[in-house]
This record gives structure tokens, sequence and C-alpha cells, in this order.
């Protein structure tokens, strides 16, 4: 058991930043994770909700409720065990990255110097982790992409991409929910939605979970598309030892 | 038929809001809820309602608004906007009977940004993820997730019994915007001293380009002592980000929940309302406080709402007809 020395940086009276590392880097966000799971398994009065990113927790507080220095006190005696993160969630998400759907696919091949089934390769190759959701619900940001594939945003923004696209940039991956112009790179789309308001779970994902990419034909997106308009949940999901 | 709000008119940005869309941060789903929460909870109030229970949020386009089947309390308060029962003008800050057949007007005034429709009544909508509140740009809450417009329909149930009219007494919705208050950080440290002298200093204006999600800044250009990009991190509301181009932006109650630019302070959430009531082209400085000052203003602004009074209408404020369109006359035989 180690205990932790965050850094506290106050984001206003009723939310507080804990900082736990200065990188995107697994061991630091298994940090944040586990001051996650303690914070929720405290409970404590006059903690709103908490926020996992890459390397620092943010905390929302009623400092009516919960002043500051007891919250840093409180957040100080969590003890978190490094060596032994909880069980990850593994995700296989189907994606096409047929010319169709994967619409920048050879100007990433162009980019990486890289033919396009090597670059479907490594990305479907890889293993993901969910660091964090920002900008719009549902669209989160997954690290741990291949050297080979880490390439910068576009210099100028590109029409919008429909809602599902997988897009890349700066090393990560992000499965967007919306449709909207991106400074990204698509490099492919998947039919499952990551994001559905009215379904339960409305989202699929947790922050902390690991998700591989499996390559689809047209065929099978078009297929497993319709099963998602059904209501079905098309991404499968097992528990890590 | 059943009871109802219907909206004739709407100018833009006039959406449902209530206390907002918590628990799902870690999603990327935004709170939203009202700019200015205090106005909101005044509203509120007066008609009997929860802080944070829905209500019309106005914008400067302004509505206007009728009853369908039934009398329907309802109050309102904000920035000092103009509304007229119809056609006559009604104090600012009001609790009233709206009766069908009768057209309340609200439109943009001296002053302010936002008044906010309480209802003393629940208002029907569906809510979605926990909430009624609108997020149109993920097309959450409200109706089908974007802002009113004329022909929309807000069904009412549980319906009070109305009281009689009044003006509501709330001081603390005085709040001259000249003097916004922010505790600095969480990426003050990204600035050199005399940056950070710059940024209290200003002078500021609200940009015409602002809205619900952000609130931008003319006024200085910021220069970054240690780069604009951070790894992102959790936003606030209320946190003014500096990207690179230097020209400060305070994210509002439709911002992201995350994000990688640094943010130099953080305006205090007793502030949140007099900075959203400021109209582009008003004037403004930041002065830093203390956490301790902070909430000690929190405190103060619960125990200002504690302390909302409300003042019967009196005859000699208001022409007899208009009385009668108050429904003064009922409130006061029928014992409220």
């Amino acid at each position: 058991m180690t205990a932790i020395s965050p850094r506290f940086l106050d984001a206003g009276e009723a939310a507080l930043v804990v900082e736990l590392g200065r990188s995107v880097d697994p061991a630091v966000h298994d940090q944040v994770l586990a001051l996650d799971r303690a914070l929720i398994a405290l409970a404590l009065p006059g903690v709103r909700e908490t926020v996992p990113t890459f390397r620092s927790l943010m905390i929302h507080y009623d400092p009516l409720v919960i002043d500051r220095a007891r919250l840093v006190e409180r957040v100080r005696a969590v003890e978190l065990d490094a060596g032994a993160p909880a069980c990850a969630t593994r995700w296989t998400i189907p994606c096409c990255y047929d010319a169709a759907f994967g619409e920048d696919l050879a100007e990433i091949a162009a980019l990486t110097g890289l033919p396009e089934e090597r670059v479907v390769a490594l990305h479907a190759g890889a293993t993901l982790r969910v660091y964090m959701y920002g900008f719009l619900p549902g669209f989160c940001y997954l690290g741990g992409m291949p050297p080979e594939l880490v390439i910068s945003r576009r210099a100028t923004i590109r029409p919008p991409h429909a809602a599902g696209a997988v897009i890349i940039a700066d090393g990560m991956s992000v499965i967007t929910t919306f449709s909207m112009p991106t400074g990204w790179w698509v490099i492919g789309r998947t039919p499952e939605r990551l994001f559905a308001p009215m379904r339960d779970p409305s989202f699929l994902v947790g922050v902390g979970d690991r998700l591989r990419f499996e390559a689809i034909d047209c065929a099978t997106f078009e297929a497993l598309a319709a099963r998602v308009a059904a209501g079905e949940i098309v991404a499968r999901r097992d528990t890590m030892p | 038929m059943s009871a109802a709000l219907r909206i004739l008119t709407a100018g833009p940005a006039v959406t449902l809001q209530d206390g907002g869309r918590f628990g799902r941060m870690r999603f990327g789903v935004t709170a939203a809820g009202p700019m200015d929460p205090l106005a909101c909870a005044v509203a509120n109030a007066a008609v009997g309602a929860d802080p944070g229970a829905p209500a019309i949020e106005i914008s400067l386009g302004g509505v206007s608004i009728d009853a369908l089947d039934a009398a329907v309390p309802v109050a309102l308060a904000g920035g000092a906007f103009e509304i007229s029962l119809d056609g006559r003008p009604v104090p600012g800050a009001v609790r009233l009977t709206l009766e069908p057949g009768r057209n309340l007007r609200v439109r943009a005034g001296a002053a302010g940004a936002w008044c906010y429709l309480a209802v003393g009544a629940r208002i029907a909508v569906p809510p979605v993820l926990g909430s009624v509140a609108t997020h149109a740009r993920s097309g959450l809450g409200g109706l089908a997730g974007r802002a009113l417009a004329a022909g929309d329909r807000l069904p009412l149930a549980d319906l009070r019994t109305p009281d009689a009219p009044a003006t509501l007494v709330a001081p603390c919705l005085e709040r001259p915007g000249d003097v916004i208050r922010v505790i600095l950080g969480p990426q003050a440290d990204y600035f050199a001293d005399d940056q950070i002298a710059l940024f209290c200093a200003g002078p500021w204006t609200v940009s015409s380009r602002s809205d619900r999600m952000a609130y931008l800044l003319d006024g200085p250009t910021l220069r970054h002592a240690a780069g604009f990009n951070i790894i992102s991190d959790g936003i606030a509301m209320g946190s003014i980000q500096v990207p690179g181009d230097g020209r400060p932006i305070v994210l509002m109650a439709d911002r992201q929940v995350t994000g990688g630019y640094t943010k130099i302070a953080t305006v205090i959430g007793p502030d949140l309302g007099r900075l959203a009531q400021l109209r582009p082209g008003a004037r403004f400085r930041f002065e830093p406080v203390t956490i301790e000052d902070a909430v000690a203003a929190r405190r103060a602004e619960r125990d200002a709402l504690a302390a909302l009074r409300l003042e019967p209408l009196l005859r000699q404020d208001l022409g007899s007809e208009l009385l009668l369109g108050l429904n003064l006359i009922g409130g006061v035989t029928s014992g409220h």
C-alpha cells in the first residue's frame, strides 16, 4: 500500500483538482482510478461528483457541506494500492475500415508511410485504454496507440464525419458519438453506439476499461448497424482477471 | 385538452432548464442548468418550488406565452426585463397568475441577459439522464433537446392553487457587474505575475459572440509563461480558459466537462449569475478572493434566498383591468 502525494489545485470553491502525475501514463491513470473508486466507496457527504481524467481527478463538492481542508484531509488519507488495479473490463468494438467509412485512411497511410492494410492491422491490433471522456456525451479518449500511428492533427478542420466515426490524432483514438467537423483523421466507423440516452446502460465503456477494435467488412457493418438500431448492443464485453 | 404553457413567440436560446444534469460528467455529459442559478432559485421560491425545479430561461430574444386550459401560477426574476400582461407593464420581478386567454410577454429591458419564468406546477416533460435541462449541443433535455420555439406546448401537472400577485423583494438580485470575484487557478502558475495583474485589471467586456457555453472576453491579450496546452483535466462552471491567442473564455453552463487549455482562474459560484447577466459591451474587472471569502459569499447567498419576501401588489400600483388579469381579486377572496 502506498500513500499518494498529490498536488491539490482549486477550480473555484466548489471543485478540487487532485493531480497525481505529470504525464499521460497508465500507472498514473491507475492511481486516478483508484482514488476515484475510493472516493465513490467513501460517499463523503458534500462530494457531488468525481471526474477522472488522464492524470487528475476533479472532485465537485459543496463547500457548505464539506470544507476544502476536510476534503483534502480525506483524500490524503486514501491509501492506494498501485500494484493491484481492479479488474478492467475489456471491450471488443466492431469497426469498418473500408474506404466508405475510413474516409481518411488513404491520407493516414500516406502520412505514416505504411500500406493501408498495415494501418488497419496496427489499429485493430492494439489494446487501448479509456483515459477520459470529454467534449460531448460518450466521446471517449483512448490511449495506447501504436507509435507508428501517432500523427498530428490536421492543419485545417475537415467536413463533418458521421456519428460513430473512429478518429485518430496525437497518439489518441476517439469513438465519436455525434456528427461534426474535426481536425482529426477518420480511420473507420463503428456501428455500435457508445452513447444512447434512452438505453440502459446509456454508456457502454467506463474510464479505465480496455478496448480493442475488430475489423469488419461493409456487409457486416450494415448487419450490425441494423441490430444496433433495433436496440441491441453488438460490442462484446469480457472482464479480465 | 389539458393544462399547458404555450410558446407564442420565442427569440433564440430560450430553453427549459432545471438544476442541471449531474452525475454523468465522467461520461462527458455537461450539467447545463441555469446561467444565473440564483435568479432561477428566486423565481422558483416565489411559486413554492425547489431551487432547481424546471423553469424557462428567457434570453435577450424574449418570449410571449399564454396558458391553456387552466390558470397557471408563474413567477419571473432575473435581469431587468420588461414584462407585460396583455400589453400592460407589470413589475420586473413578480408573481402572478396567468389566466387562459391572457398574453404574458417578456422582453429585454434596461439591463441583464437572462430572466427566469418559474411555474407553480410540474412541467411534465420527460427527464433525460435524470434532468430536463436543455443542452442543445448534444440534443439532450427540454423538448427534443432543442431551444423552445413558437407553437411549443409545455404540459403541466399538479398545478398549485394560485397565490395573490406579488412583487418579489430580492435585494440579492441587485448585483452590480463591475467586479467579478475569482479564485486563481488551477493553472495560474502558467502566467507570470504581471500577466495575473493584467488579467485582474482588464478592463474586460463580454463579446457579442458569447452564448450558454462560453462568454468570450474582449480586453487585453494575456501572455503565457509556460505554454498554453495542458494535459486535459476537468472543467468547472466559471473556469476561465486562456487558449493560445491569449483571449480569455469563461466556460459557462453548457461548457464541455474536460479540456486541454490553461485555466487562469475560476469565477466564484455566487458571481456566476452576476457575470451571466452582463450584456455585450459592459465593462468589468476581476478580483481574486480566497476560498474562505467565496464560501462566505455562498452562505450569504443561501441566507438571502431564505429571506426572500413577497409584497402584495396594491390596487394603486396597477389599473383595475390589469388587476383582474392578475387574478388579484380571486386570490384575495379565496383566502391565500
